[in-house]
Order: C-alpha cells, then structure tokens, then sequence
C-alpha cells in the first residue's frame, strides 16, 4: 500500500450534485454492466450451461422415440408435436435456474455492495435476465438442431423457425421473472428450486406440450387452454411448422408480457425491501 | 474525479439548506428490532465532517446493524439518520452517492479479478468504460494489488480481499465512508497498513465512521468513540476522556496465599484511595491505576504488610475493563467471544 500522493485532491461534498433517483439511460447501462458480469461468471462456470446443452439433447431424443409411435403412430409425424414442446419446456427449465442462481448470488457479499450503491434496484435482476438470454438461445438453438438430426422438417422454413426460436427465447426471458420473483423471498436457493420444481411441473405437463389436448379430460383441458404454456407451445407451432403468425402467436406475447408485468415489478419491490 | 456524472439531474448539494451542516452523521433515536430482538435500541449519534468516529463494542452490540441502517442497507425501524443533511429513509439513492461500505465481509465478485471488480463497480456508478479502466488501474496501484489485479478474487488473501473491498468503496471519491471492522481477521502488518490507509483517506477530506472490538485500534484512529452494548450507547467520548474513566492502566495481582485477599485488598485501597475489583481467580485483584508507575506504591505497601504475590501484571486497559467500568458488566457476557484481544480472533 502506497501512501496517497498530491494528486488525490480533497473530496469534497459541496460540488456534489445528488440526483433523487435513477434515469432510464443510467438504469440502461447499469443493466447491460450487470449483464456482462453475469457472462463473466457464465464463462468461468460453464457447468452453468449443463442445464440447458444436455437437457435439449436428452429430452428431445427419449420424448420423441418413447411416445412418438404411441402419441402420433410414428417417430416422424410426432416431431411437428414435440419440438415446439420441448422448447417451451427447455425455455421454462432455464429459466427457473435464473431465480435458482440469483438467490445464491444474492447470499454472497457482492450483492451487499450492488445494494450500496447509488443503482437502479432492477439492474442486479434484469442483469443476469439479460445475459440469461444466451441460455435460452443455447437451448431453443440445440432442440431444434437435434429435431433436425432426427428429421425433423418444420414447414414453416427458414423464417418460420426463427420466428419460433425467437418467441421460445422472449417466453423465456418473460417467465424468467416469476423466478427470479422467487429468487428475491425464498430463504435458500433450495426452496426456490424445490418450489420452481412445483410451479415447472404442472406449467410443463399440464400443457399441450406433449400431447395434443384433445386426448385429456374435460376439466383437465380447461386448464391447459388458460395455460400460457399451452399458448407459447401453439405459437410456436404456428410459426415453425406453417410459418403462420397466428392469434397464439399474440396470445402467447401478451401472457408473456402479462407475466413481466406483475412479477418484475413485484421482484424488484421485494429485492429492495430484504437484508 | 471530482464530481458525479453530469447526467445526474443537478440537486446541487450546496443548494439545499443543510449543505452547511458540520455534521456528516446525525442519528436520532436509531431503533432495528429482529422479531423480539432490538439489535438497535435508541441509539443517536453524531459525526462531524473530517473525523474518525469509532463505534466500539464487542460481538452482538449492534455495530454492524448500526452502519447498514445508515448505509441504506437495512431498513430503519425507528428513529431518525440523514448523512450530510439528507434523509437515509426518504432519500436513499442521494444517500448512496455520498457514501462508501467496507463490510466486515469482503463485498466484491468472487468469479471476476479484482481489475474486473473495480471496473465494474465504476462503471456501475456512470463513469465510462475507459475512465473506469483508469480509475482501476490507479485504485489498484494505490492499494498495492497492481501485480494481482488480474488474478480472480478466489485466490487473494484476506489481506488483499479487504484492500480490494476497500478500493471498491473509494471509485465515487464518497465524503463519508463506513468502515465496519476494517481490520478484524488481519495480521498485525496487515492491519498497520489498513490503519494508515484510514489515516490518508481522513488527509483527502473524507469522514470515517468505523466499528472496532479493539480499543487500541479506536485509540490509534478515532478522533471520538462510541461505546456500544446491547444496541445502546453507553459512553461516548475522546478515547483519553474513555481512558481515563477506567484509568490509564490495571494492575492484576494474585495472592500467593488466597487467605491474604481480603488484607490485599485493603491495603490497595489505602494506597490508590480507590476501590479493587475481584478477579475469578483465586486471590485475584484487579485495580485500576491513573498513573502504571503507582503500581511499585502498591507492591512495596504489599511487602511492608508481609503479604506475598503469585504474580503482578500492569495492563492498559483492556476493552473488557473499559466495558466493566461504564456498564458493570464484562464483554464476553451475554456473547459469544470468549476473548476480544485481536490475537485471539481468527
């Protein structure tokens, strides 16, 4: 430790200006700065990309060859089906891990800082929501990849499965914020893993993810219709299969932003009020 | 730097009608209560512009509550703070402009180097990536760590943990920086270091508020201490006005014959005018002396009284005396710090 030299001018509270709050290009740029800390720490823990690289693989192979024969007569004609199911459910996976991995960071001494400093309160959320993006991207990208090798065809071409990569990536990033809502009042990082688990499960399978809903009872088939999942999943369809931008596809978008709505706002409100 | 960004809309500190305030602290009343526990019990404070202030007080008093409510960190429950006249509760992102967090715990990224850290940290509070970078690179030379810089956090030292974390709090240049336990766990070179460090930044203009377990390091640093216990203020002073309300030092004696204590007792008294305390230990006791040479007084008396030492210590005060003096009550009871010397910790 160097002794301070004449340079270090006096500091001084008077030439302070103080600003009341956080503009939105200050709130901007903070996200974006906690977003490149999350792809630092991404980088330095790839097992963080476990999660949604094998997943997508595994899952995309055993759901195809178990229940493709049972579910649509043939491996071939249940890919249209299970594709875009598997991305909504790969999306969904990947995203609870976002409220998994910010109540651990939240536990550690970096955040006390983040907390003491003159930010926006959402920018240690949406930071790591940013740079969970490329998560989702990894995952929607190697589903349809596997579906590919598998011989998959998607009628809607070229556009069409980017438009359905790009919705599964925008439902990810939005239901990500019901996690990271969890992330901000659980205890632990196992209660919101043990409690995402119990949120994921039905979301996912109590969809038409899997199977088409015609095939499920009365009673179960009201559910699945108010799904958002189910209409991520149908939108996703749309556009892979008959590159059709079809009512889902608003349907799907406005759960989405239904869902950042209530939870982002409630996420930050309680992540300013804890410690 | 001399300023925060000019994006900043421009209250203008000056403006308001505390800026002329000598007070960079002012708390009333400070309450934080857990579920049934106040960890902070009515506690007011004061601290002018360019002092040391000590917080002093043993593990569980309330110290570091203390420093996180004033910090915006935790939220107050009762009382009133404002740090160079701005309210902590009503505005708590002016307040995080004003001021710089050391915590007790290293606050800075595990899974980024300490090059990283810092320039994350500027530019979180609006400098450019390049001023950032350079502001960096000048707080990483200034606290020796040039040559680790671009190591990860992971492998520093808890020396070089707490200069990181101390760098950290100084990239706005805060006028106010808290220093909670600034030297807790460190070995003593370490800690010389850190003490001199507080010492440059107090040179710069800045206020300091620091808690500390360690009266020699509330001595050494602080301008004015308070002594916490049980989330109250117990005394508050100049560390020679707290000396010497338990004397300047002690001197420990222990009969060789435990018979002797009571007769040991009473000649202390006539020879200090002044009356000992009782230590645990067999024929154990414990006075305090305004002057270490009045110790010999008391041995020759002991001597011409035909009482025999097992063994006589003259001491400085010990935080523990200073806390038996003001609140009849030692450190270590109702805690869980058995010893409070910085040897022993850690």
């Amino acid at each position: 430790m160097t002794t301070l030299t004449a340079e270090h001018e006096t500091v001084l509270v008077e030439d302070r200006t103080l600003a009341p709050r956080p503009t939105l290009a200050e709130t901007l740029s903070q996200t974006v700065s906690m977003a490149w800390r999350s792809t630092k720490k991404m980088r330095r823990n790839p097992e963080q990309f476990f999660d949604v690289t094998i997943q997508p693989l595994l899952f995309t192979a055993m759901f195809a060859y178990i229940f493709g024969g049972a579910i649509s007569g043939s491996v071939a004609d249940y890919l249209p089906v299970i594709i875009p199911g598997i991305l909504a459910q790969t999306a969904l996976t990947a995203c609870m891990a976002t409220g998994i991995q910010l109540r651990e960071d939240m536990d550690k001494g970096v955040f006390d800082r983040f907390k003491s400093l003159p930010i926006a309160r959402i920018a240690p959320l949406a930071g790591p929501a940013l740079a969970d993006l490329l998560r989702y991207g990894t995952a929607a990208t190697l589903t349809i990849l596997v579906g590919l090798a598998m011989g998959y065809r998607p009628g809607g071409g070229v556009l069409g499965v980017l438009a359905g990569w790009a919705l599964t990536i925008v439902a990810g990033w939005s239901l990500a914020w019901i996690f990271t809502y969890l992330g901000t009042i659980a205890r632990s990082a196992q209660a919101v893993q043990g409690i995402s688990m119990m949120i994921m499960f039905p979301l996912t399978f109590l969809s038409n993810a899997f199977v088409p809903e015609s095939t499920l009872p009365g009673w179960l088939q009201a559910f699945v219709k108010v799904n958002p999942v189910s209409h991520v999943v149908s939108a996703v369809r749309d556009l892979i299969n008959d590159g059709n931008v079809t009512g889902e596809v608003a349907w799907a978008l406005l759960g989405c932003a239904v869902v950042v709505a209530i939870f982002a706002p409630l996420a930050v409100r309680s992540y300013a009020r804890k410690m | 730097m001399t300023a925060l960004p000019s994006s900043l809309a421009p209250t203008a500190l000056a403006d308001t009608d505390l800026a002329g305030t000598d007070l960079a602290v002012t708390a009333t009343g400070l309450v934080k209560t857990f579920g049934s526990h106040r960890a902070v019990d009515g506690v007011d404070l004061e601290v002018r512009r360019g002092e040391v202030f000590g917080v002093l007080g043993p593990n569980g008093a309330g110290k570091t509550t203390m420093i996180r409510m004033l910090a915006t960190l935790l939220p107050i429950d009762g009382g009133t703070a404002s740090v160079f006249g701005v309210d902590v509760r009503e505005q708590p992102h002016m307040v995080r402009q004003l001021v710089g967090v050391t915590g007790q715990y290293a606050s800075v990224d595990e899974n980024l180097t300490g090059r990283e850290n810092l320039w994350l940290f500027g530019r979180l509070q609006g400098l450019r990536s390049a001023r950032a970078r350079a502001t960096a690179d000048d707080l990483l030379e200034r606290f020796g760590l040039t040559e680790a810089a671009d190591r990860q956090i992971s492998t520093f030292s808890g020396g070089m943990r707490r200069r990181l974390d101390l760098a950290a709090s100084l990239i706005s240049r805060p006028p106010l920086i808290f220093l909670d336990e600034p030297t807790t766990g460190l070995d003593p070179r370490t800690r010389g270091q850190m003490w001199d460090t507080i010492r440059d930044l107090v040179r710069e203009g800045s206020t300091v508020l620091l808690t500390t377990q360690y009266l020699d390091e509330a001595d050494q640093l602080a301008d004015r201490i308070a002594v916490i216990d049980r989330g109250l203020k117990v005394a508050e002073g100049t560390p020679d006005e707290l000396k010497t309300s338990v004397g300047s030092s002690s001197l420990q004696l222990r009969m060789s014959n435990e018979a002797d204590t009571a007769a040991a007792l009473e000649v202390v008294r006539r020879v200090l005018g002044e009356e000992p305390v009782l230590t645990p230990e067999h024929g154990g006791l414990n006075a305090s002396l305004s002057d270490a040479n009045q110790a010999a007084d008391v041995l020759i008396a002991l001597r011409q009284s035909g009482l025999s030492i097992a063994a006589a210590t003259v001491q400085k005060p010990t935080l523990d005396e200073v806390f038996l003096a003001i609140t009849g009550h030692g450190t270590d009871e109702d805690t869980t710090t058995p010893d409070l010397t910085p040897e022993a910790t850690r």
